[in-house]
């Protein structure tokens, strides 16, 4: 029972990290109606970052906010300069685009920083809680705690917000949100935004416990665009609960079938959900009109 | 002959009956249109037929066949073929080489064949060539067969299309709209290969809103309102029909199929 | 009767010319070794053009059929046995199969759904090869026996410049004989209409499957060149990487041109061996490439040079 205990907690620690990719993943497609590949670039950033200017000697806060605000810049970047001039291309163009982008930053964070793993400071220590047998970090908590903050954030504000509401105008019809004076451009500037602050923010969150170094974004992307299958494209809930179980099923099998295949679970989940239910649990099939 | 029978269509999307209890019984040998306000469903008939959809409620016989469910592919090798409304043109492939897609369900070579280039596949795509020229000419696009598909004129693409579901030589055509933003020529070259379809004994159906033309060209029409049927019998019939006048026609209608009498 | 500049073979024809006439320019032996690679990836490459190029099918997972290829010149020589030159042939029979058995479910997909599903394929071939260390040796790989041919040892990049140069140019007579056949049209066809093809009575769903098992089974000979050339091979020969470094390569010489499967291959293999000082740069110029091409240069460099000229003709 207590082995069952620590495997759900590491897996949804884990899980939550999952559930933010996957929600960056979402609001820029939601927005745009792109598959983001370089989103686990923006949880690399953010942790690697955050590393390195500690290690020149700033304080952790202020590390962690600098990082933040330079992943957000390069996810405008990659907006403006990579995704923009190629607008109307093929769904799959745009995707090897991303992956374009995604192996760039990582070749690019590979020359800057180095290719070790590197670890952050806990916000609380390192002792872990004692809990029902099972032993969990200070830091598991921090993470689910945030992860929880950020996803009724981010609904508060799409329910709530004029700003919000022309997200969904976008998703829902560019052409028609523009002709009401929508400015899409700025609305998926934005997207690309708040997606690579989130993602920042993750990789801060995780590194105490997962570490970090300059290739962790590809598998992160990968299994964060698990999340986004399982849950549904497009479905923001979905998303959430897609990464939590993801991550849940990866602790599970680790422990209790096989440590090595941990990183096949969430592939299998991937063509076993887009094989027999492709819209995932939450989504909607869309019908083509010939 | 009874060529295509349907009993009882029905589909609904999400709420909405797109075809709601539809009943055909066509003839062979004839031009059958089927005519309606937009969003009547009549595209939505055509999917249903052509095995695109499938239907919900109800049966489709094609010469007899119970063929409710089957795939396009199925249908088309029983002998249905049809056009599209947005067009569906393969733009990457020149103009002979789209008809010559058309062939393909009368080519006889398998893969180990193609990829080694057996005499069999040289034998086959001369043959293919042949029958691809032929179809090109009946809609009077010979000269252009060398053209990338992409550069033809909307009135000229649609004769493309038409080209390419001959050479799969049907039994049952199916033309979405083959008159759509045509100009007056080009209807009238429509027009003509129609009537040259129909006489090689292929039983056209044809989706149509340019009323000269299914007044001036059909047996029989069809009448879809909202997805149900609303008449249904010979031109003259149609057209003096109220219903039809006030659902579809209007005053206009009724003026432009009238000129196709006299 | 065609002119020959019209001839269906006429890549083929100029890439066994170049294959004969390159080592005249080579300034040394070292040549021969990255003609011999160049020539490998080439081969993979033409595969997979014809499945995304040609018929419209995204793969980003092809270098698991290269994996299995490499390593079915391992395992069947160490573990049973067999001939190495046996082992090309099982290695291929083994990809088409596996591609048989993925393919019919995940090709139903489209646009990115199929993308990813063949992504997580691709992975998971690497995965296991990583895993199962007691017939793979291991995150480390294994050591490969070198190919014998007549009780002849094959050794030396001049020899395999030569097996691959053949190899492609069979390759490239196979891949243009495909695309003038009623399958090559069909497969045009379903890349440019679904349903226009599905409607002329084209099986869709089998055509698709055709073509994706026959570029497993290019991919997997090159892998099994690659191995056998290398002499040692490692998990990454199937990892994610490798399989967008192949799809830069069909993107760079142009999709659906096979001539530029050539271009595309000496590119992205000459460019490592110019920039070996530089090899920290690769991941980061790989990257660039692949956006700066997809952004601006969508349809590969022989497809625009192609139309440059058609363009001045007139």
């Amino acid at each position: 029972m207590a082995e069952l205990l620590q495997f759900v907690f590491s897996g949804l620690t884990v899980g939550a990290i999952y559930a933010l990719v996957a929600l960056g993943f979402t609001l820029i497609y939601k927005a745009s109606d792109i598959i983001n590949f370089a989103q686990g670039e923006f949880v690399m950033l953010g942790g690697m970052t955050t590393v390195f200017v500690t290690l020149a000697g700033v304080s952790l806060p202020l590390a962690a906010l600098i990082a933040i605000i330079v992943t957000t810049a390069i996810g405008l970047a990659l907006h403006r300069f990579a995704i923009e001039p190629a607008r109307g291309a093929s769904p799959v163009a745009l995707i090897m685009i991303t992956i374009g982008a995604s192996i760039f930053l990582r070749g690019v964070a590979q020359i800057i920083f180095d290719r070790r793993f590197h670890s952050l400071p806990s916000l609380f220590g390192g002792d872990p809680i004692k809990f029902g047998g099972a032993a969990i970090l200070p830091q598991s908590l921090v993470v689910l705690a945030s992860a929880m903050v950020i996803v009724t954030l981010l609904w508060l504000f799409i329910d709530r917000t004029l700003l919000g509401k022309a997200v969904i105008a976008t998703a829902a019809n560019r052409l028609a949100a523009r002709l009401i004076g929508v400015d899409t451009r700025r609305i998926v500037d934005f997207s690309f935004a708040v997606s690579a602050a989130i993602g920042a923010i993750a990789g801060v969150l995780i590194t105490p416990i997962a570490l970090t170094s300059y290739d962790v974004g590809t598998m992160l992307a990968l299994k964060g665009f698990a999340a986004v299958m399982l849950g549904g494209i497009g479905s923001a809930l979905g998303a959430v609960i897609g990464g939590l179980l993801i991550g849940l099923f990866e602790a599970l099998a680790a422990g209790y079938l096989s440590s090595n295949y941990k990183d096949a679970v969430a592939f299998l989940i991937i063509l076993v959900v887009l094989v027999s239910i492709p819209q995932g649990l939450f989504g909607r099939t869309k019908i083509e009109r010939v | 002959m009874i060529i295509l029978q349907t009993d009882q269509l029905s589909i609904a999307f999400g709420g909405v009956r797109a075809i709601d209890g539809v009943n055909l019984a066509i003839e062979s040998g004839q031009v059958y249109s089927i005519i309606g306000p937009n969003g009547s469903g009549k595209t939505t008939l055509f999917n249903l037929v052509s095995g695109i959809y499938s239907p919900d409620d109800g049966s489709i016989r094609l010469a007899g066949e119970d063929v409710t469910g089957l795939a396009p592919d199925q249908l088309a090798r029983r002998g249905l073929s049809r056009t599209f409304q947005n067009l569906q043109i393969f733009s990457r492939m020149s103009v002979l080489e789209n008809v010559m897609v058309g062939r393909h369900r009368h080519e006889r070579t398998g893969i180990f064949a193609d990829l080694f280039h057996w005499p069999s596949v040289a034998c086959q795509n001369q043959a293919t060539v042949k029958a691809a020229r032929a179809a090109l000419a009946r809609v009077d696009l010979a000269d252009s067969a060398g053209l990338p598909a992409g550069s033809l004129a909307y009135g000229a693409l649609k004769r493309l299309e038409i080209a390419r579901a001959l050479a799969s030589e049907p039994t049952l055509l199916l033309l979405d709209e083959p008159a759509a933003g045509c100009n007056p020529v080009e209807t009238e070259e429509i027009d003509t290969v129609i009537r040259s379809i129909v006489k090689d004994g292929i039983t056209v159906v044809l989706v149509e809103h340019d009323m000269r033309l299914v007044m001036n060209i059909s047996s029989r029409i069809h009448v879809l309102a909202s997805g149900r049927t609303l008449t249904e019998g010979t031109p003259e019939q149609v057209r003096s029909n109220v219903a039809v006048v006030q659902a579809y026609l209007g005053i206009h209608g009724s003026q432009e199929s009238n000129r196709a009498f006299h | 009767m065609r002119t020959l500049l019209e001839t269906r073979l006429l890549p083929a024809i100029v890439v066994a010319v170049i294959v004969v006439m390159l080592p005249y320019f080579f300034p040394s032996a070292y040549y021969y070794r990255v003609g011999a690679l160049v020539f490998i990836f080439t081969l993979a490459v033409v595969g997979l053009n014809l499945l995304m190029g040609f018929a419209g099918q995204v793969s980003l997972g092809h270098a698991g059929f290269l994996g299995i290829g490499a390593y079915s010149v391992v395992i069947g020589p160490v573990y049973f046995g067999l001939p190495s030159w046996l082992c090309v042939f099982v290695g291929a029979t083994v990809s088409g199969a596996v591609a048989f058995l993925v393919g019919r479910p995940i090709l139903r997909l489209k646009g990115h759904y199929l993308a990813v599903a063949t992504l997580g394929f691709g992975l998971l071939v690497a995965i296991v090869l990583t895993n199962e260390a007691s017939w793979t040796g291991g995150p480390d790989g294994m050591s490969v026996p070198k190919l014998a041919l007549f009780n002849w040892q094959v050794r030396g990049s001049d020899a395999w410049y030569w097996i691959a140069g053949t190899t492609l140019v069979g390759g490239f007579v196979l891949a243009l004989n495909l695309m003038e056949s009623p399958t090559g049209r069909a497969l045009q066809a379903i890349h440019d209409s679904e349903i226009a093809a599905l409607v002329l009575g084209i099986d869709v769903a089998r055509k698709k499957l055709t073509v994706f098992v026959i570029s497993a089974m290019y991919a997997s000979v090159a892998g099994s060149y690659l191995a056998l050339f290398n002499g040692h091979v490692t998990p990454d020969v199937a990892g994610f990487l490798r399989s967008i470094e192949l799809v830069a390569m069909v993107v760079l010489g142009g999709m659906g041109s096979i001539v530029g499967s050539l271009v595309g291959a000496a590119v992205l293999v000459v460019l490592p061996q110019v920039l070996t000082i530089f090899h920290e740069y690769e991941q980061a110029l790989l990257g660039f490439i692949l956006m700066v091409f997809m952004i601006f240069l969508r349809r590969g460099i022989v497809p625009s040079v192609a139309a440059t000229f058609a363009g001045r003709r007139k």
